[in-house]
């Protein structure tokens, strides 16, 4: 019989090496579900992983692409997994990064058609006061009357997408659209576009932000305290309190950070890549995003390749849908199973598995 | 009674990962005996206790019951067999009434009704009444360790664990609890009495086994054998018993006045007008039972819960209102009871954990980032000066022994030069020559001129160190007195509380109001 | 009100509430032995595809219904091995179990949107169903609305007056005791979380089979998240999930009616009021300290690992 037997200390080896044994058996998996499907597993999984970066045809094209999605879901990790290592488990950043764009959108609308060069950096502003504004309702609630978070701020996703609807179909309607929904295209207007920043790269500024939320998170957690604070938090409440810690101002300054850089993902999307307040621009990097903080293992540099790994899978599960009829949602369970592998192997590295002898009888 | 042993034990091994809990123990039981095992924290009685009550298996060896192989593979036989148990911590459930929670340690209660009405009759029988309909969680401790001594007892057990049980309890507590344990033992029930406390063993049991590092050491006749010769036995070797010079008290340097604190939780203890006078060089005791309000208290001092300003003086400033880390500034140091979790973060190194509480005065942060050089220096020191036995300052604070980690964390706070300590149980769970070697720096930090408060439960270590006593009752504390005035009868009222102590208590508020 | 008729309403209500109340009362027995699961959308969803594609292929409700419970089961074993025996953190096991439902009902349901499931015959003859004003609102239901009535009841018998009842309490209030005294930790809290999984897929497959007739990818919504916040606003007690899941119902069912009879009110604000009405509860509940706190497990969401 195998039972578990917690180690005196958590194995460095393990917790480096578990997203790769998960990403390992997910793949797996992952294959006997396409050959469920009916499609050559190993082809499958040669297209997902390797061709959009290596292929001679289409890796032109996908390449850039990479950063592109991947850019957002970091941006986004980032803020959530500081929460989730202080206890903070805001999952309604879905809502958030839906709040931040119709802010920043409408910042940037109710200024046309004005050319001023202050006008991108204020949408940027108004995008990240958006989603922290959303932010801190579950934040206040929490706060005030010990309202469980998860809740609410999932349930305001919901909210979120009704206001979107109402946003695009409503006061964000392009006047110029001839009725159909959804506003102007803020990418074509020269003031409020988030451009491509280098040719062919898909570099755009919210990979920029990615990249400083990425290294601004690192310093904070390794050197300030008050990244010492959000872990103490996380890991042992009452010590952080007698080590005078505010769990309340911790609570706000965690959502509120989450909820702005979810916001300011929103924002840079909707300014570039999406192009447009639609009703369903939107496309669920609010929710990957959690599992991309879970693959990273809550840690800066771990999140930032799980956001590439992550983002590799979005335009493999792309092509593989245009090549071998893979249908859409299976990349979605595909992204699933991979947090379920984490979460099983994870095991590993907090616990020693010890094959037990049979007791005495 | 001779004859056929009720229990016995043969050579029984139990060994976990890096350590042996029990090696080739043997020993028996005799029909109607009070059995002591004795042994310090660590000693391996626990695992012992956990076989014979079918938690835990054996590596190796064997157990007959009257006569009859006998090895549980769990408790539910353990209990058809007649072996029942009383636990240290309490496998109670705070949000069930005491009937429901007796019934959850039944084979096959009766319907509720009659079982409340057992339980009636046989804590009545036994002298230790309780009310069935009454929530676990609003009960006393001494209250809780009655429910669980029923629940064995509504089984008819021929054997009877417990498991420390006068840690809990007050003085005359503990003469209740002796007087149904040896009606018990009259009426044929066998008696395991586990503790490390000699004097209790000597008054209660008839034949004592004394364990070692998860060997037997020795057997003996407590009656017949000296507390001293058991220590010794115990310990395996002689201790030096903390001392220190005369004492000096100077000026009054913390006061308390009229500090009343609502409890965080449902079942937590209001504070009522608690009122203390801390001189320097003054180490004063504060025992109580657990449960009355210590916790509430430690909190109150470090200022994780705070008050109006003027409840709290630290040399004439008013710091009620003020978090844990001014206070830590202005020189209040704590260390609270609870080391993992509360004083201390499990999985977090040492040197993450020295950063918990000496961030202010040992300026171990430049505008908010960690100065990690000097942290592991400091976390170095503690660990240099205070003989923490660790492979270094990099291991979690989960790795290591409860002693280890004690000494560590009264260490990190001892090291800081505080002007007032204040500890909670600082040698609980602790052994007994890291216990020693804790008392000692207490002393030497009063010598030095700083105030410290002791809390606890245990109240040969409060004569031992203290200068002065008072007591904690349901959130009360009694009026101080000089330890060395004290006998242990008034301690025993003193904790006893309000009802007994009435005059005492409305002195004391009239004194600190 | 112009247009909008209560009886019709009151009918309409129990037919919007009874998937949320079926997956929040399997919660609620979660919940009560210590276990937070937070893929009962994920679950819902799988029981949603499952039962319709089920019911659609074999022509019977009741397979379909089956499968749905089937689906839920083997979604929450999937939660109940990672939590309870590799030790996982609950929170994020249970987004991960949404995150994967979500995405694996939509695999499946690939083809089916716009299928007609076959009817539901209804337990009460016709007859008692046109009895004016009871006869619609008492007998005029599937079987599965007045299961889910039994349920409720079942519950509450078992949790408060049965020995299984007082053990599951017990589980969920202090495992570390309930472990000392003998009783097997994991495998009372797998049960209740398989239990918890059928629920939430018997309420799927209520909401794509009886209520809505159709398969569409992510036709659950949040009720998944609703039926959580019910356990919460129920202060873990069954006939207050029965009540919260009503008045839920009923707003949903009158912001439904009050769009279909263009109300002066934008359709958006409409939708959006179930979600708010129960942040707006949730919070109303939470802020009571005293009565949230005894009736909640004390050992919700915590890992229990049997040392020794």
């Amino acid at each position: 019989m195998l039972r578990l037997e917690k180690r005196p200390a958590p194995s460095r080896a393990w917790t480096a090496a578990t997203p790769v044994l998960a990403v390992v058996l997910t793949m797996i998996a992952g294959g006997i579900m396409f050959a469920l499907l009916g499609k050559n597993p190993f082809e499958a999984i040669r297209i997902i992983f390797w061709d959009p970066l290596f292929h001679e045809s289409f890796a032109a094209y996908s390449r850039p692409q990479l950063l592109v999605k991947a850019g957002p879901l970091i941006l986004i990790a980032i803020g959530l997994a500081l929460g989730f290592r202080a206890g903070v488990w805001n999952i309604g950043a879905e809502g958030q990064y839906i709040m931040g764009a119709i802010a920043g959108a409408s910042f940037g609308l109710a200024f046309y058609p004005s050319e001023s060069p202050l006008i991108f950096p204020g949408m940027i502003i108004a995008g990240a006061l958006g989603g922290w504004a959303w932010s801190m309702i579950p934040a206040i609630l929490k706060t005030r009357f010990r309202t469980n978070e998860i809740l609410v701020s999932l349930l305001l996703v919901y909210v979120a997408e009704k206001f979107l609807a109402s946003a695009a179909t409503g006061f964000l309607r392009n006047p110029e659209g001839h009725g159909f929904p959804g506003s102007r295209n803020l990418s074509r207007i020269e003031s409020m576009n988030n451009p491509e920043l280098i040719s062919g790269t898909g570099m755009h500024w919210g990979i920029v932000a990615a990249f400083i939320a990425v290294i601004t998170a690192y310093v904070l957690l390794n050197k300030h305290v008050l990244g010492y604070q959000i872990k103490l938090a996380g890991q042992a409440p009452r010590a952080a309190r007698f080590a005078g810690v505010n769990p309340n101002r911790l609570i706000v300054l965690c959502l509120g950070m989450s909820g702005a850089l979810a916001g300011l993902a929103g924002l840079f999307e909707v300014s570039g890549p999406a192009g447009q307040i639609s009703i369903d621009f939107n496309v669920g990097y609010g929710f990957t995003a959690i599992i991309v903080a879970f693959l990273g293992r809550l840690h800066p540099i771990g999140i930032l390749l799980a956001g590439l790994l992550m983002a590799l899978t979005y335009i493999g599960g792309e092509l593989a849908q245009l090549m071998l009829q893979i249908p859409a949602p299976a990349i979605q369970a595909f992204q699933g199973m991979l947090l379920f592998f984490l979460l099983a192997v994870d095991v590993l590295s907090t616990y020693r598995i010890r094959v037990k002898k049979e007791g005495v009888a | 009674m001779t004859g056929e042993p009720l229990l016995s034990i043969n050579n029984i091994t139990k060994a976990y990962p890096g350590v042996v809990a029990n090696s080739d123990v043997s020993f028996q039981i005799q029909p109607g005996e009070v059995h002591a095992l004795l042994g310090e924290n660590g000693a391996g009685k626990s695992t012992l206790v956990k076989m014979i009550y079918g938690l835990v298996r054996p590596d190796s060896g064997s157990m007959t019951f009257r006569g009859a192989a006998y090895a549980p593979p769990e408790p539910r036989v353990a209990r058809s067999t007649g072996v029942a148990m009383v636990f240290q911590h309490f496998s109670l459930f705070e949000a069930l009434n005491v009937a429901e929670n007796i019934a959850l340690g039944m084979e096959n209660p009766p319907p509720q009704r009659d079982l409340a009405k057992r339980i009636r009759e046989v804590s009545e029988a036994y002298g230790l009444p309780l009310d069935p309909d009454r929530l676990v969680g609003d009960l006393s401790a001494g209250e809780r360790q009655r429910v669980e001594i029923i629940r064995c007892l509504l089984q008819d057990p021929k054997l009877l664990i417990m498991d420390e049980p006068t840690s809990v309890l007050t003085p005359q507590e503990v003469e209740i609890l002796f007087h149904t344990l040896r009606k018990l033992a009259a009426e044929g029930t066998s008696i395991l009495y586990i503790s490390h406390k000699l004097e209790e063993i000597r008054a209660l049991c008839d034949e004592a086994t004394i364990l070692r590092l998860g060997k037997v050491v020795g057997k003996c006749t407590p009656r017949d054998t000296s507390a001293a010769e058991m220590a010794e036995l115990m310990v395996g070797k002689s201790l030096a018993t903390p001392a220190r010079d005369n004492a000096e008290l100077g000026e009054v340097i913390l006061k308390v006045a009229g500090l009343s604190v609502e409890p965080s939780n449902p079942f937590g203890t209001p504070l009522r007008h608690v009122g203390i006078e801390l001189r320097a060089g003054e180490v004063l005791g504060i025992g109580g039972v657990a449960g009355n309000g210590q916790d509430e208290l430690l909190a109150a001092l470090s200022g994780e819960v705070t008050t109006p300003p003027g409840t709290i003086t630290l040399n004439k400033t008013p710091i009620g209102d003020k978090g844990p880390n001014e206070r830590r500034e202005m020189g209040i140091l704590c260390a609270p009871e609870e080391r993992l979790g509360h004083a201390a973060a499990p999985d977090m190194s040492l040197v993450e954990n020295a950063l918990l509480t000496a961030r202010q005065r040992k300026n171990l942060a430049d505008s908010g980032f960690v100065n990690w050089g000097a942290t592991r220096a400091y976390a170095e020191k503690v660990i240099a000066d205070f003989d923490v036995r660790t492979p270094g300052p990099d291991n979690v604070a989960r790795s290591l022994s409860g002693g280890n980690l004690q000494k560590f964390v009264i260490g990190r706070e001892i090291l800081q030069d505080p002007t007032v300590l204040v500890v909670n149980q600082p040698t609980w769970g602790v052994d007994a020559s890291a216990a020693a070697d804790i008392r000692q720096a207490i002393l030497d930090l009063a010598q030095k001129g700083a105030g410290v408060i002791v809390i606890s439960q245990d109240l040969d270590e409060l004569l031992e160190v203290s200068d002065n006593f008072a007591a904690l009752n349901e959130g009360r504390l009694s009026n101080v007195r000089t330890t060395r005035d004290l006998t242990m009868e008034t301690i025993g009222l003193m904790l006893g509380g309000a009802h007994d102590m009435h005059d005492l208590d409305e002195e004391a508020i009239h004194a600190e109001a | 009100m112009m247009g909008i008729d209560p009886i019709t309403l009151i009918v309409a209500l129990i037919t919007v509430s009874t998937p949320v109340l079926l997956a929040a009362i399997g919660e609620l027995v979660v919940e009560k032995t210590g276990v937070l699961n937070l893929g009962v959308e994920g679950m819902m969803i799988t029981g949603a595809v499952m039962g319709f594609v089920v019911a659609v292929n074999t022509g019977s409700p009741t397979l379909g219904f089956l499968a749905g419970m089937a689906s839920g089961m083997a979604l929450s074993l999937i939660f109940g091995v990672l939590t309870q025996m590799l030790l996982s953190n609950q929170v994020a096991t249970g987004l991960a179990l949404t995150l994967f439902g979500l995405g694996l009902s939509a695999l499946l349901g690939v083809g089916y949107p716009g299928s007609t499931p076959p009817p539901v015959s209804d337990p009460f003859p016709a007859a008692m169903a046109e009895i004016p004003v009871i006869g619609p609102i008492l007998f005029g239901h599937s079987l599965i609305i007045y299961l889910s009535v039994l349920l409720v009841a079942a519950v509450w018998y078992v949790l408060g007056y049965t020995k299984v009842g007082l053990i599951i309490r017990a589980v969920g209030e202090n495992h570390d005791a309930a472990h000392a005294l003998g009783y097997k930790v994991i495998r009372i809290r797998l049960m209740a979380i398989m239990f918890g999984g059928a629920c939430a897929g018997l309420g799927g497959a209520f909401l794509s089979v009886v209520r809505v007739q159709n398969w569409v990818d992510g036709m659950t919504a949040g009720a998944g998240w609703i039926a959580l916040a019910l356990v919460v606003f129920a202060s873990w007690k069954p006939w207050r999930a029965l009540l919260g899941a009503y008045l839920f119902g009923g707003v949903t069912a009158l912001q439904l009616r009050l769009q279909a009879a263009g109300i002066n009110i934008p359709v958006e604000i409409l939708a959006m009021s179930p979600y708010v009405i129960t942040i707006i509860v949730l919070v109303i509940m939470s802020s009571d300290k005293s009565r949230t706190a005894l009736n909640a497990p004390a050992a919700l969401g915590k890992v229990f690992h049997a040392t020794g």
